[in-house]
């Protein structure tokens, strides 16, 4: 008998379970005053350990992940993640060492460290990584007070704009403001690319960098990406790359090459660290030698043979606790060095060959905004046919065929924007059966709407009332005991 | 009966005798879709015309409400906080704040018909 | 070909045929060839499987294997396999963020029990999926601060541990915010005159038990923070709130820290996980993502993300904050660690700490080469002075494999117990010292 019914391990609880079984030394009993411990009794689980086990074991059947399904969801890059990676990321040497240990008892790690960061930097062109950034977000953030140190040193604190394209992810406005930036929006042209004219009304002295993924949200390449440079650079700004669709690019075209001076890779995109269900990720932050120096606190390097922390007198500044993600990072190393110097430049060719492949085989059935070859995604703005089936019903239908839901209503520029990503991991086979999947949804579209506007219908639970979820918030056990108690 | 305008920003107003009521109009209250929590201001806060006043959420989307006209808070519609659903309900008629006002400065408010046509 | 990669030249001939493109480099014919790079990139060659491995353990063997008696942050505690066996199920490990929750009951479920367990660690109402560790969930809180009360200055104890007030300083720097530091005496936060200081501010951060590892008491601080209209923001190691007066009986408004002691290893630094939790008058001001309950429409229980209009997705320049992910497989093994202890088990060894440190502090101060200075309470971490140089301390102590207690000024050293130090551990350690 399956538990369908999503009952909490604190309501499964019995007083006196416990799932874990511990002998201690026979130390003298300590109290400390009564006056700063606490007396209370929290609602914390009570379990044995089979049913702590059958608990987590039931949940977890009730997730999707990449080695159940296909993940086409555009701008993430759900590639596989190896085996080996989380393997190797178990040896004791690495989950076993304290950061705090001095830098000769951490080779392993630092030269780990060190050694990521280079690869890293040649395949984007960049001088230097840090991979202290714990996630995407964290390494915009870090980036952006990059720029701000590295205005304030040239005596240019009346920099204090960041331009950000009007289709940018919402972490490029927010990560700007919390850097103390005035943020300025410009409208992008119909392809999602930069409108040189809005750039240049709005390039002026007060300008410190602009912020631009490359290809765009809409999956097309910045081909004016090199005079965009130019302009900026002219009125002394920096060029900040969202390295969250880098995918298309790896080993066929470098950020730096293209006039980017700071840049953020997602690992958990690009390198294949797993999502874990939102995290944890890590951002490694890359720039130009003239900004290394500028570079969070503490960084790598490699002297006297050894590998070391140091800290920089010119640094932002620490932006984590010790040094990043590190046994995520570890995983990325592990894949490029699986991959190396042969594989590793596939990977952009690859993937915008089977992304160019689907848009193909779905141009008949879909609004495409953009006709020519894209490069490692694309979007769809809504069925050709149909105007009453919305994006999110299609979304909801793939579930039902055991496919994840590609990423919906982004870039905001599309009504009815579905973005593709079906990355260079995927098989011929897979994106065959993809593509019937759709084809079969445009029928039902045509046929029998009303089976998707009601879907899904195989999971666990159908569509959900996310209004009531937000207007009356239950967030813990206990709130919900407090509700189920008051209506009682 | 009062006289009722349009602002860009898709609030509207309420001109009565003694007060102005301001709400958001049914396009936004569509647009936004389920509301979920509205942001209200203090009753005697002194609100500027174009500043915002505060905001209303809902599941997917979040909007700024910006005062059409200037004035200090008299009253907020409290019921707003239990149920924000009624703005999805009848958004034309459920009122957000009620202003006192000094003097009627109306530039840049559209009557029905013109803020109906600005929105095709 | 590589494992990796399964399209075969065949394959990818069809696909170009029915793409209607004559190679693969015609698919990029949008970049302009002068940013083609066609030069080689310095990388070292593709690794076999076998190699990788040996190579990987060649590398942790270039880490050392010590005996653990230091924290500052990281801490030595035994972690029960379930933990593992749970992280590494593909439907947790690879799985996406839970915005399809029709597919990821699984990670919402496990991201609510997470919540509810902070919620009752802490005392406060509310917790959300946790935050990326807790030097910048300190900051994070401070942003909060910023954002509920729009004062610019906040007061921060200098007794919380360095690399936090590391971060604060960055995150503060940055965002234009001031710092009023608040000196510390014997070891302890000195609140004279904090009236003074605490006047036009967004509040205070303290972090109990601090940096010294001693268990701070406040007195009516909190009561004299919300005088002044500011956010009493308070820092714990996430062991140590299963034992002293809870943030929400200390009065705090926002509580935070690192959960690494509840089910994560030391991992060379990360990834840990920071926690944010507050009171539900500023429920819809706490970033990051967080998980509600809800039904389906057929009426069963679900679970959902919710109030995501607050996050930075939606509110773009306007959001408080940026955060746009969390550490998510961390909040899972927290959950599965809390629960594997359950109730009793966290008690036992959180008491197992506490013996072990006041047995271990005694035995110390019975070489005569200590001496007990600040005599306040501690848990796990205690300091002492060191009647010598601290640092031919821990250069004689890491030659018999011990990695010693963290140096701070005027000699005092900081060590730290976890129920993982054994007494002969202890014996051979003093044993050392003699």
């Amino acid at each position: 008998m399956r538990p369908f019914d999503q009952t909490l391990i604190f309501e499964k609880s019995t007083h006196e379970r416990q799932a874990s079984h511990f002998t201690f030394e026979n130390f003298e009993t300590i109290a400390l005053p009564d006056t700063i411990l606490r007396h209370d009794d929290p609602l914390l689980p009570e379990v044995s350990e089979l049913e702590l086990m059958r608990h987590f074991i039931n949940m977890s059947t009730k997730n999707m992940g990449i080695e159940t399904g296909f993940y086409p969801l555009g701008s993430c890059t759900m590639k596989y993640n190896p085996k080996i990676n989380d393997e190797l990321a178990t040896l004791k040497g690495f989950t076993d060492t304290h950061p705090l240990s001095n830098d000769e008892d951490m080779q392993g790690i630092l030269s780990i460290y060190h050694d990521t960061q280079k690869m890293l930097s040649t395949l984007t062109g960049m001088d230097t990584f840090s991979l202290n950034p714990f996630a995407g977000a964290h390494g915009e953030q870090t980036g952006l007070m990059i720029i701000k140190k590295y205005h304030e040193q040239q005596g240019n604190t009346h920099k204090n704009v960041i331009i950000v394209p009007d289709n940018a992810h919402g972490t490029n406005p927010a990560s700007a403001v919390i850097c103390g930036f005035k943020v300025v929006e410009i409208k992008s042209n119909p392809d999602g690319t930069v409108n040189l004219e809005a750039l240049e009304a709005v390039l002026d002295d007060s300008v410190a960098g602009l912020m631009l993924t490359n290809p765009n949200t809409a999956g097309v390449f910045e081909k004016d990406i090199r005079l965009i440079a130019d302009k900026v650079h002219a009125k002394g700004g920096l060029l900040y790359y969202d390295g969250a669709n880098l995918n298309a690019l790896v080993g066929v075209a470098r950020p730096a090459d293209m006039g980017f001076d700071v840049m953020h890779i997602n690992l958990h995109k690009t390198f294949s660290t797993p999502h874990g269900g939102g995290g944890p990720g890590s951002g490694p932050v890359g720039v130009v030698s003239s900004l290394t120096q500028f570079l969070p606190n503490p960084q790598v390097v490699y002297e006297n043979n050894q590998y070391k922390r140091i800290y920089h007198p010119h640094s932002i500044g620490r932006v984590g606790g010790f040094l990043g993600n590190t046994l995520v990072y570890l995983r990325a190393y592990v894949y490029m060095r699986s991959l190396g110097k042969e594989h590793l430049v596939d990977i952009g060719p690859r993937a915008v060959l089977n992304a160019n492949y689907v848009k193909t085989k779905l141009k008949d059935h879909f609004n495409m905004p953009l006709k020519d070859y894209c490069m490692h995604e694309f979007v769809y703005d809504g069925l050709k046919d149909n105007s009453d089936i919305k994006t999110l019903d299609i979304a909801k239908r793939l579930l039902d065929f055991g496919m994840h839901a590609p990423t919906i209503y982004f870039p905001l520029i599309y009504k009815q924007a579905m973005m593709i990503e079906p990355t260079e991991a995927e098989s011929l086979q897979t994106l065959d059966t993809f593509i019937e999947v759709m084809e079969q949804i445009v029928k039902e579209a045509k046929e029998t709407p009303e089976l998707l506007k009601t879907a899904p219908h195989h999971g666990y639970v159908k569509r959900l009332d996310e209004a009531t979820a937000a207007r009356h918030p239950i967030l813990t056990y206990r709130q919900l005991k407090e509700k189920e108690a008051s209506q009682s | 009966m009062g006289t009722k305008l349009y602002s860009a920003s898709d609030e509207w107003i309420l001109i009565e005798t003694d007060q102005v009521s301001i709400g958001i109009t049914k396009y936004a209250a569509d647009q936004l879709g389920d509301i979920v929590f509205i942001d209200l201001p203090s009753v005697g806060q002194t609100i500027e015309k174009d500043g915002a006043f505060g905001a209303v959420e809902s599941v997917k989307a979040a909007a700024d409400l910006y005062a059409p006209i200037a004035g200090e808070v008299i009253s907020v519609n409290q019921s707003l906080l239990d149920a924000p659903e009624l703005l999805n309900e009848d958004p034309e008629n459920t009122f957000i704040v009620t202003l006192k006002i000094d003097q009627l400065d109306i530039d840049g408010l559209m009557d029905e018909t013109t803020y109906l046509n600005s929105k095709n | 070909m590589h494992k990796y990669f399964p399209q075969t030249p065949a394959d990818q001939n069809k696909m170009l045929d029915d793409i209607g493109a004559s190679s693969i480099d015609d698919l990029f014919h949008a970049i302009p060839e002068t940013l083609k790079y066609r030069g080689t990139f310095d990388l070292p060659p593709s690794l076999g499987d076998f190699q990788l491995t040996k190579h990987m353990q060649e590398k942790q063997a270039l880490n050392a294997s010590l005996t653990v008696f230091r924290g500052a942050g990281a801490f030595d505690h035994y972690i029960p396999t379930v933990v593992r066996s749970i992280t590494s199920r593909q439907e947790f490990l690879t799985s996406y963020t839970p915005y399809q929750p029709e597919v990821a009951q699984g990670t919402l479920q496990y991201i609510f029990e997470y919540q509810s367990i902070v919620s009752e660690l802490t005392g406060m109402d509310v917790s959300n999926a946790s935050m990326y560790d807790g030097t910048t969930a300190t900051a994070e809180a401070m942003y909060m601060a910023y954002g509920i009360t729009g004062k610019s200055t906040i007061c921060v104890s200098k007794t919380l541990n360095d690399h936090i007030l590391e971060v604060i300083k960055t995150y503060a720097y940055f965002r234009n915010i001031n710092i009023t530091y608040v000196e510390e005496k014997n070891g302890h936060i000195d609140l004279t005159g904090i009236d003074d200081l605490l006047q036009d501010t967004m509040g205070i951060i303290v972090q109990s038990p601090n940096k010294y590892g001693v268990i701070e008491t406040y007195g009516d601080l909190s009561d004299k923070v919300h005088q002044h209209k500011g956010l009493f923001i308070f820092n714990r190691e996430g062991q140590a709130l299963s034992l002293l007066k809870t943030p929400k009986d200390e009065g705090a408004d926002i509580a935070c820290g690192d959960l690494q002691a509840l089910g994560i290893p030391l991992s060379s630094g990360g990834p840990y996980i920071g926690y944010l939790a507050t009171n539900q008058a500023y429920i819809r001001k706490l970033p990051g993502r967080i998980c509600g309950m809800t039904k389906d429409i057929d009426g069963k229980r679900a679970f959902v993300l919710t109030l995501q209009a607050r996050e930075q997705h939606i509110r773009r320049d306007k959001a408080n904050s940026n955060i746009c992910s969390n550490q998510s497989l961390n909040a899972l093994a927290v959950t599965v660690y809390v629960s594997a202890l359950g109730k009793q088990g966290i008690k036992d060894v959180t008491q197992a700490c506490l013996n072990g440190a006041y047995h271990f502090k005694n035995m110390l101060l019975n070489t005569g080469l200590f001496e007990d200075v600040y005599k306040h309470p501690h848990f796990k971490e205690f300091t002492l002075k060191y009647l010598g140089d601290p640092e031919s301390l821990n250069i004689l102590l890491r030659q018999h494999g011990f990695l010693g207690p963290v140096i701070q000024k005027n000699e005092m050293v900081t060590f730290a117990v976890t129920e993982k130090r054994t007494l002969e551990e202890m014996q051979a350690f003093v044993g050392v010292l003699q």
